[in-house]
């Protein structure tokens, strides 16, 4: 009776068994993570407006490890720096955000945006070429026009496998401020980008116009208070989309209401605990990361100490609270000067959303169950991982006696961030993305 | 291989050879080049190397741009059935192949549709990828007319399929395709199967899907007799009006008078004025401004006997309070129809209750209202004349005229020649005359060069006495003012009024000043002398041409300005003065 509980336990968190599959260093800091839909494809977009796919290697390889490595499968750059001449600003290449579009044929499609313009790439497989030219001979010769007496028609030969990215669409100039996010709707059809202070819809095929969905820009800018953070349409109903703001509200909006949506469906805040109340409370609220969980049940809220599950039917307070990293709250002073308080972590829900996870300072990243709500903290780093290692569950010190094998709060490395990370929708696979490192886990089979 | 016309020494294959090289150049133009003589290369390669070996190549090098690939759909309309069939598994602008299937289909016989067609149609519709599944809906009504019973079952059948389709993206396809399909099925197959497909698809969870059958049903209405309308499309309809997604209720708005005509006068009466009644008060300002739009196109298609009643009962409420609407977008739409009404309801209504309301959009703060409404005087003009209007009309139009934005000054200045016509010389005279003076000296370039356009129309009205009156002599005053750009706008507004004026007032009135303004302190001024007088030319007489132009000419040609120097002697050689 024991061991059968024992194994249950075991794989009903398999995810807490985790060894490190691949690392791959980037040129740049990595900055967005996502995997598609079936799981086969991980995007990262970095820093240097470069996006680099990995594909999964197909079950069937001689190579006994195997169950899925992966594997760099395109490389190309997305966005270049450019100049806005009207306000002499520079507007960087970083990329913000990617997001795939569902497979529609045998090429992928991604959006990937920087602050203001977003391009739609068509990645597809090259593994045939041509041969066979009637102008010229085998050598390359061009051959003498009289001496064509018959027409050749190119035959297609195989060749190695190449995958080419090319823009299919360019989405530009629709955006004042600094685009946050992106989110592809249940409809196929359309898209949402939201920048500080406007959300605007899309449709795929048209460049040249989008609608403004979402306006918060007051009349006069001295009265701002709030911006837009994060923003993503529902997974399976069309209408809905929600966004969070920098005062830690999130709003739902129906697009069948209205054609503008400022008015919101539903308002979601916890209600503030005066007892915490700081200097830092309004700052540490700003949510960073607003995601749907898989059924559309739920959506979950980063903060700066915390992740939230909220219940789409209860807007008074979220459903579950998890601390991230609480033993930050007496450091906040230190953090705000410098200017790690203002770190935008992201958040990912598993392929069952049962489990949540999320990153924090010193490349160390949490996970934590839902069910039983047991936590734990792994950490992404190539000193403390081997290949095929389990990694070791970690521990932060907050207290005076620090235990063997643990970390005190004032010896982390705050320039070690985990900012985005990404969970297969299907397995128990993850995305790390520490600064220029990429680490892929996976959870260990018996 | 079979070798062509064309012994050694004879170049003849070149340039097909060229055509089929270029085939996969890396330059795009090259390639698209060749791919619009696909024809061509076709011809020269003959039916068999063409099916076996050119369509082969074509299919696998789809990783092309658009531009390529929708060429490429294009010239599929020259090639047969089998051909076409290669590209369809990979070809991403599946619309555009099917649209040359489409014109092909027609010349194919029954059996042929039924051997290459319908097996296409079918592989289409259960492809792996939704894109093929997209397409299948495009073909179905071409070759549905001319196959078997069996296989016209089979169509139906995959048709219902795709309509439940997981992917919205060939549920929209199907629900696109809906009336077109609708229209080659036979009557019974009509109420018996479409009818609960539209009904799905009209309540699709998928805004996108339901939007699509909102423009089914017009054609599904126009095909069923009038009996059966109100169990089968009328439940339907009356959904999408009240659809909780505005999307839809502006689609129903859009399509309002279609449906109208479509659904006759009875259910007209019964259902779609209270629906029209909502619409015009939806809580979405989009929709009431699509409704809007339609509220003269609605009211015209009224059966006659109660037009009227409906008009002043039901629509008319609804059109006052349009009227104060808080969102300019609505009022704006209301303006550029309300006019029409007055033809509807004759003198006696227009003046008691259309006057105050099209007075009311004439004060509107929003100048696109006003512009609406002085753009659609004509129609007023008809049934009450205009006079009842101009004491109004002149504030509105002055306030026009002298708005803050240029737009909207160019848009009332376009209008004034038709205003003219309508109110009258000695109106315009006394009241709008001094208006298009200012504009001459307007600020802005696009509008002085309207204002001169605007004055030529008006001699052409008025004729050339009263231009010699009123006009004319202001516009030469300007010839002195000290702007230049003002001189200018003189030589322009000589230029375009000479001809309307005639021979005797440019020579007389005009040319003096222009020779004149040959001594202009500002090269500008000069050259454009040199322009004025090439195109006033040919209304002079020759004798004042080598007396006076000439020497004038002569003169600028030796000027110290490069651009007077050429422009004197472009004119010079243009009337053939040298």
């Amino acid at each position: 009776m024991l061991i059968l509980n024992i194994k249950l336990f075991c794989s009903y968190m398999p995810q807490f068994n985790i060894w490190i599959l691949f690392s791959f260093h980037l040129a740049d800091i990595i900055s967005t993570v996502e995997f598609n839909y079936s799981g086969d494809l991980l995007a990262t977009g970095d820093k240097g407006g470069r996006v680099v796919i990995f594909q999964r290697e197909q079950e069937g390889n001689n190579r006994s490890h195997s169950r899925g490595e992966y594997n760099v499968y395109s490389t190309f750059q997305s966005h270049e720096p450019e100049f806005d001449y009207l306000k002499s600003l520079e507007i960087e290449e970083k990329i913000n955000k990617i997001r795939w579009l569902p497979q529609q044929n045998a090429a992928h499609f991604l959006l990937s945006t920087n602050d203001k313009t977003i391009k739609l790439w068509k990645i597809s497989e090259r593994d045939k070429r041509a041969e066979g030219y009637n102008l010229k001979d085998e050598n390359g010769r061009l051959r003498d026009p009289f001496r064509i007496t018959s027409l050749r028609v190119p035959v297609l030969k195989p060749m190695d496998l190449m995958v080419e990215a090319s823009p299919r669409r360019i989405f530009a100039n629709a955006h004042t401020y600094h685009i946050n996010s992106i989110s592809v709707n249940s409809d196929h059809e359309t898209y949402l980008s939201a920048d500080d202070l406007r959300i605007n819809l899309w449709h795929l095929e048209i460049t040249d116009r989008s609608f403004n969905i979402v306006d918060i820009k007051p009349a006069n800018m001295e009265e701002l208070t709030e911006v837009i953070t994060a923003a993503e349409c529902h997974p399976n109903q069309c209408n809905v989309f929600v966004y969070s703001s920098s005062k830690g509200t999130i709003r739902l909006c129906d697009m069948r209401a209205s054609a503008l949506c400022d008015r919101h469906s539903k308002f979601f805040e916890e209600p503030e605990d005066p007892s915490s109340r700081s200097f830092f409370s309004e700052i540490i609220s700003s949510i960073s990361d607003v995601k749907f969980s898989h059924s559309g049940r739920y959506m979950m809220t980063r903060d700066y100490l915390s992740v939230k599950v909220w219940d789409l039917n209860m807007e008074s307070r979220p459903v579950e609270t998890y601390q991230v990293h609480e033993y930050l709250r007496s450091k906040l002073c230190s953090l705000y000067e410098n200017d790690c308080i203002f770190d935008k972590f992201e958040c990912c829900w598993n392929g069952s959303d049962n489990a949540i996870m999320t990153g924090s300072y010193n490349n160390f990243f949490r996970m934590f169950d839902r069910n039983t709500r047991r936590d734990i903290t792994l950490e992404a780093s190539r000193e403390s991982s081997k290949p095929r290692a389990i990694l070791k569950p970690r521990k932060v010190c907050t207290g005076g006696k620090r235990k063997k094998d643990e970390i005190s709060v004032d010896s982390l490395d705050f320039n070690k961030k985990i900012l985005h990370t990404a969970w297969h929708p299907k397995e128990n696979i993850i995305a790390v993305a520490a600064t220029n490192n990429l680490y892929i886990f996976q959870d260990k089979i018996n | 291989m079979s070798k062509m016309a064309g012994a050694d020494g004879d170049d003849s294959l070149y340039p097909i050879a060229v055509l089929i090289d270029e085939l996969r150049n890396e330059d795009v133009q090259l390639r698209l080049n060749s791919i619009k003589k696909l024809s061509t290369i076709a011809l020269a390669l003959g039916v068999e190397r063409t099916r076996t070996e050119l369509l082969p190549f074509l299919t696998d090098t789809i990783y092309d741009e658009d531009e390529v690939l929708l060429a490429l759909a294009e010239q599929l309309g020259s090639f047969t059935v089998q051909c076409v069939f290669f590209f369809f598994v990979n070809l991403e602008y599946l619309d555009k192949a099917v649209e040359s299937l489409r014109k092909i289909s027609h010349e194919h016989s029954p059996e042929d549709l039924e051997a290459h067609f319908e097996p296409l149609v079918k592989r289409l519709a259960s492809g792996d990828w939704f894109t093929s599944r997209t397409s299948a809906c495009g073909l179905f009504s071409v070759c549905y007319p001319r196959v078997s019973k069996s296989t016209k079952s089979e169509i139906r059948q995959h048709f219902r399929t795709l309509c439940s389709d997981d992917t919205p993206m060939v549920r929209r396809a199907a629900a696109s395709k809906l009336g077109e399909f609708a229209k080659v099925l036979e009557l019974e197959y009509v109420k018996s199967d479409l009818i609960p497909l539209f009904a799905a698809l009209a309540s699709d969870e998928q805004d996108s899907v339901r939007l699509l059958a909102v423009e089914a049903c017009v054609s599904i209405a126009q095909l069923l007799p009038q009996e059966d309308l109100e169990k089968l499309v009328m439940p339907t309809l009356r959904q999408a009006t009240e659809d909780k997604s505005w999307r839809v209720r502006y689609m129903v708005a859009d399509k309002f008078s279609e449906l109208q005509k479509a659904v006759g006068p009875e259910i007209t009466e019964n259902d779609l004025v209270p629906s029209f009644q909502n619409l015009l008060k939806d809580c979405e300002a989009e929709v009431r401004a699509a409704a809007a739009n339609k509220v003269k196109e609605f009211c015209e298609n009224l059966p006659a006997d109660s037009r009227e009643t409906i008009i002043m009962n039901s629509i008319l409420p609804c059109v006052k309070e349009l009227v104060s609407d808080t969102n300019q977008h609505v009022k704006s739409a209301l303006a550029s129809v309300i006019m029409g009404l007055s033809t509807i309801l004759g003198k006696d209504n227009t003046i008691e209750h259309l006057l105050p309301l099209f007075l009311a959009q004439l004060k509107d703060e929003c100048p696109e209202v006003r512009l609406n409404i002085i753009s659609n005087l004509d129609c007023v003009n008809e049934v009450i004349g205009i006079r009842q209007l101009s004491q109004s009309l002149l504030p509105a139009i002055v306030e026009l005229a002298e708005d803050a934005k240029w737009r909207v000054r160019l848009a009332i200045i376009e209008y004034m020649p038709l205003l003219a016509g309508q109110l009258g010389m000695e109106f315009f005279d006394e009241k709008l005359n001094s208006l298009c003076m200012a504009w001459l000296v307007d600020h802005v370039y696009a509008i002085r060069e309207a204002a001169t356009c605007n004055l030529m129309k008006l001699v052409e009205r008025f004729g050339a006495s009263w231009a010699q009156s009123t006009i004319v002599p202001k516009v030469l005053g300007m010839a002195s003012d000290p702007n230049y750009l003002h001189r200018m706008t003189t030589l322009f507004c000589i230029s375009a009024l000479s001809e309307a004026c005639g021979q005797e007032i440019t020579t007389k009135q005009m040319l003096p000043i222009v020779l004149k303004m040959s001594e202009d302190q500002v090269a500008n001024v000069r050259f454009n002398v040199a322009k004025s007088l090439q195109k006033i030319g040919p209304v002079l007489e020759n004798s004042a041409l080598q007396a006076e132009v000439r020497p004038v000419l002569e003169k600028l040609a030796t000027d110290q300005d490069m651009d007077v120097k050429y422009f004197a002697q472009e004119a010079m050689t243009g009337m053939y003065l040298f």
